[in-house]
């Protein structure tokens, strides 16, 4: 430092750039925000582009006006909307009470609502579309048991209610998550508070309780209702398709990728998917009361009363005969023999099995490459932008950040989309094209994934105080050295689960792989999936695979926990000099 | 204007096998400003929440205002609490945090408005009423915690380390204030605190807590005056606590024989016991004395010089000289005269 300031008044601008940014860490940003660019930046400009113009190039707002003349898109439009937010409101139903339980109450099945929380990001809705179809739908286990004892079914599965039915279920704990961090984190002061006031039981939830706990429920209901507006693979399945997303496949994919309809849809998800996030995070402006709280007094779990017991198990049961319902689904399936007009399959049999390992075992050893390849990459990204950020003065490092976590807001299609159309003319040594390569998939499945990756490199690397590496250079160890001993040991199984959070999402991906997935050789499991679910005989085989994403899915997962319990263990300890 | 005293009989209360609290009983008498004073562990916090009913005993009696309050919900009892931490609800205005409790108790809108703004003149805060908790300091943050206790005209205020999460240079300041407060509104109080400077200053009497149990009750003057065992000497104030034995002739240690008053002798058996001396009841003599020592140590603390010193056969005392200018402290290795007046000194038998 002293030494550059000494140079400064002679060669004041090389000093300044010299203090703030080394050729390492040019090059680095560079070469980051280049991909982004090429992956990201660029396609999902193009898609706006398209959107924007007429046929000579010049800015047009006629697709718009197209788009709203159209009786199908508004109807699409529309049903987007009623779908997200009725998701929403049953994932709530589901959520806050479960949230609740867990976070204030002592109840013996706390491991059981955890459980809950976990089994259903497991299962890739499109999979469990399938099985919940054979669980609920018209023909399904339910309805025929219903008919048969009291005659008469319930149409839950039937058009968008089944979309409802089937995302509910999958994205409520989003909510239970967000909620009960929210809730543990409210000092339990603060309600003894109310307490003492004279507030009791209800009251006291209404006025404190869930005031202080409605930034974690907006930002997972913000995240439902995205997710759910934005989502392809679901409706497509469940053979829904007069939602915008489905829309939007469907004329780029039959019409072509000339025209102009799927690009304004893109948009139009593109835009309410901010917008939404946007006024989640205007909602929750100055609402952050996390950090104005002093002490916490960790967990206070009340005891319940016998009715309150009865009134929890009585809630918890039923949901977790919906939760396990598709898992159990697919399993019958992939087992099932023959599985129609009948409440079980007719009887096990292990062919289908078979049948994916002996014929189209590509689409798993593609997923383990693709993926793989993927997780590495937002890792090797991940850590450089964490680094950027947090450890250099680089100009417009911010930016970086930024970008790459603005991957959260683009629909996987849109990406897809926008992808398809900037690369589809170039053109491989073996005169196949770039946009629908396996090397294509495999770097949008890294953009899509990259937030995660990031936030968790960030997460790691803050962990690494900069005054244990400042520590080591005292002792004499180089940057490299002190990289290599210090860092990257500190930093290992943040990055571990990074690296597996982002395997096993990717792994299940199906938006974009949709669009941009065309060959059987070159497909990943779960464009594989929906491939066999087109056809009856196919279902078999189709949930066989189903079931292998899931152990993939709920193997990484487990094994991201683990890393991370693992991390955290270590931290505590070293953290508490009496169990040094 | 209180009408409750507070009277603990014979508490008893543990987490599982933890035993917190072991037969407390104490009385807390209307009008009073009270203190547990204890070290952290001691369950001075725990009896706190006790009496405002978050927690039952396993066994004993809490009678508040004469009643019954054993197993009375917290919301039942009418019982101000200030917490550690405040406990101030963030997503509410100051003016909404302290009209919480008067809307629980079904009081009028005209009655509520007027009664929140008399609690915040009380603390001096009327002008902050529409303000958020985030955006007051931590001194006025706790005012509006007392404010908001204050408003529900409670019949026992019970303050919870209310100085802890105050900068030191305040505190002083705002414990002669809470002092001023309670005697104007003659409210019974409980301070919880583990600062005996905090405790004599503020309390009127004070029970000293320790692994559970309460060991002294008294004033402030009394328990340090007359404390009943080490553990009280050495907590209010510093104190020599001096190994020896006790016969007609006087108290034996470290090879000294140390006069006695005539009537310490005779109140008990002759024996081994402690003998507790407060610094300051050791005089220093230049020239002259009783007994001899050497310093050891000195250190000057601006209004006095605290000494360390030997005497007799490896007897160590702390001892304390006012400082005036002029006086030079005495360098290690010195000789010293004492003198010590048998009137201060507090035999302690275990």
């Amino acid at each position: 430092m002293s030494a550059t300031t000494e140079a400064a008044p002679a060669r004041p601008f090389l000093a300044r750039y010299r203090t703030e940014a080394s050729p390492v860490q040019i090059v680095a940003a560079l070469l980051v925000a280049a991909f982004l660019l090429a992956f990201l930046i660029v396609p999902v400009g193009r898609v706006f582009m398209v959107a924007f113009q007429a046929g000579d190039g010049a800015f047009t707002l006629v697709h718009f006006a197209d788009f709203f003349r159209t009786s199908l898109f508004i109807e699409s439009f529309w049903n987007s909307l009623y779908v997200a937010s009725m998701s929403v409101v049953f994932a709530s139903l589901i959520a806050v009470p479960l949230a609740v339980m867990l976070a204030r109450y002592r109840f013996p099945g706390t491991a059981l609502i955890t459980t809950l929380g976990v089994l259903p990001l497991v299962m890739p809705p499109f999979v469990g579309a399938v099985a919940m179809q054979l669980v609920f739908g018209r023909n399904g286990t339910v309805n025929l048991l219903l008919m048969d004892w009291f005659g008469f079914r319930l149409d839950l599965m039937d058009g968008l209610n089944g979309v409802i039915f089937v995302q509910s279920l999958h994205y409520f704990p989003f909510i239970l998550m967000n909620l009960t961090a929210s809730l543990s984190n409210v000092d339990i002061s603060m309600e003894e508070a109310g307490q003492n006031l004279g507030a009791k039981n209800f009251t006291l939830l209404r006025r404190i309780v869930l005031p202080l706990a409605l930034p974690g429920y907006l930002a997972g209901a913000s995240l439902v209702f995205v997710k759910v507006f934005d989502d392809l693979a679901t409706p497509l399945m469940l053979n829904v398709t007069n939602m915008l997303a489905p829309q939007a496949y469907l004329r780029v994919t039959s019409v072509g990728l000339a025209d102009p309809m799927g690009y304004v849809i893109s948009v139009i998800l593109v835009v309410v998917s901010v917008a939404a996030m946007g006024l989640a995070a205007l909602l929750l402006r100055g609402r952050d009361y996390a950090t104005q709280q002093r002490g916490g007094g960790g967990l206070g779990r009340r005891e319940l009363s016998r009715r309150g017991l009865i009134l929890c198990w009585c809630f918890v049961v039923p949901v977790l005969f919906l939760v396990l319902a598709p898992h159990i689904g697919i399993l019958l399936l992939s087992f099932g023999t023959i599985w129609s007009f009948s409440p079980l399959p007719d009887g096990l049999t292990l062919e289908h099995y078979g049948t994916v390992l002996r014929e189209t075992p590509q689409f798993i050893t593609n997923t383990l490459l693709y993926c793989g390849l993927a997780g590495l990459i937002d890792v090797v990204i991940g850590v450089t932008i964490a680094w950027l950020v947090l450890r250099t003065k680089l100009p417009g490092r911010k930016l970086l950040d930024l970008a790459a976590m603005s991957a959260l807001a683009v629909p996987g299609l849109v990406l897809g989309i926008g992808i398809l159309r900037t690369y589809f003319d170039v053109k491989l040594w073996d005169g196949a094209s770039l946009a629908t390569s396996w090397i294509m998939l495999t770097i949008v499945l890294a953009v899509r994934r990259l937030p995660y990756a990031l936030r968790a490199s960030t997460a790691a690397l803050q962990q690494v105080h900069r005054s244990l590496e400042e520590a080591a250079e005292n002792m004499g160890a180089g940057k490299v050295t002190t990289l290599r001993r210090i860092v990257v040991p500190l930093m290992a199984g943040g990055l571990a689960a990074a690296f597996v959070t982002s395997f096993a999402t990717a792994a299940v991906e199906l938006s974009a792989t949709l669009v941009l997935a065309t060959r059987d050789v070159d497909a990943p499991l779960s464009f594989g999936i929906y491939l066999f679910m087109q056809s009856a005989s196919g279902r078999g085989p189709g949930a066989a695979l189903g079931v292998i994403a899931v152990l993939v899915v709920a193997i990484c997962t487990f094994a991201a926990h683990r890393f991370a319990e693992r991390e955290r263990g270590r931290r505590t300890r070293s953290s508490d000099p009496r169990a040094a | 204007m209180s009408e409750a005293g507070v009277d603990v009989q014979s508490v008893s209360f543990g987490y599982g096998a933890t035993r917190v609290l072991e037969d407390v009983s104490l009385t807390v008498r209307k009008g009073e400003f009270f203190a547990f004073l204890g070290p952290s562990g001691s369950g001075k916090t725990t009896l706190l929440r006790l009496i405002a009913g978050f927690g039952q005993p396993e066994r004993g009696r809490i009678m508040i205002g004469g009643r019954d309050a054993t197993r009375l919900a917290p919301w039942d009892r009418n019982v101000g609490l200030v917490f550690q931490s405040y406990a101030l609800w963030p997503h509410m205005t100051v003016g909404e945090n302290v009209a919480f409790g008067l809307e629980q108790r079904r009081v009028g809108r005209a009655e509520r408005d007027r009664r929140v703004r008399a609690a915040l003149d009380l603390v001096g805060l009327a002008q902050f009423i529409d303000r958020r908790p985030a955006q007051l300091s931590g001194g006025q943050q706790q005012r509006v915690a007392i404010a908001r206790t204050l408003a529900i005209e409670p019949d026992v205020l019970l303050l919870d380390e209310p100085l802890s999460n105050l900068d030191a240079g305040l505190r002083a300041g705002v414990r002669a204030e809470l002092v001023e407060l309670q005697r104007r509104l003659g409210l019974t109080t409980i301070l919880v605190t583990h600062d005996q400077e905090e405790a004599n200053a503020a309390a009127d009497r004070m029970a000293v807590l320790h692994e559970g149990r309460v060991l002294q009750v008294g004033a402030p003057t009394e328990l340090y005056d007359h404390p009943v065992n080490r553990f009280v000497a050495g907590f209010l104030g510093t104190a020599n606590m001096l190994e020896g034995a006790l016969d007609a002739e006087g108290f034996h240690t470290g090879g000294l024989l140390l006069p006695m008053p005539s009537g310490i002798a005779e109140t008990g058996p002759p024996g081994r016991a402690t003998l507790a001396l407060r610094p300051q009841a050791i005089t220093l003599l230049r020239e002259g004395g009783a007994l001899q020592a050497r310093v050891l140590r000195a250190e000057f603390l601006g209004g006095h010089v605290r000494y360390t010193l030997e005497a007799g056969e490896g007897l160590r005392l702390v001892a304390e000289e006012p400082h005036l200018r002029g006086l030079a402290p005495l360098s290690a290795g010195s000789a010293i005269g004492l003198a010590l007046d048998p009137a201060q000194a507090t035999l302690l038998r275990q």
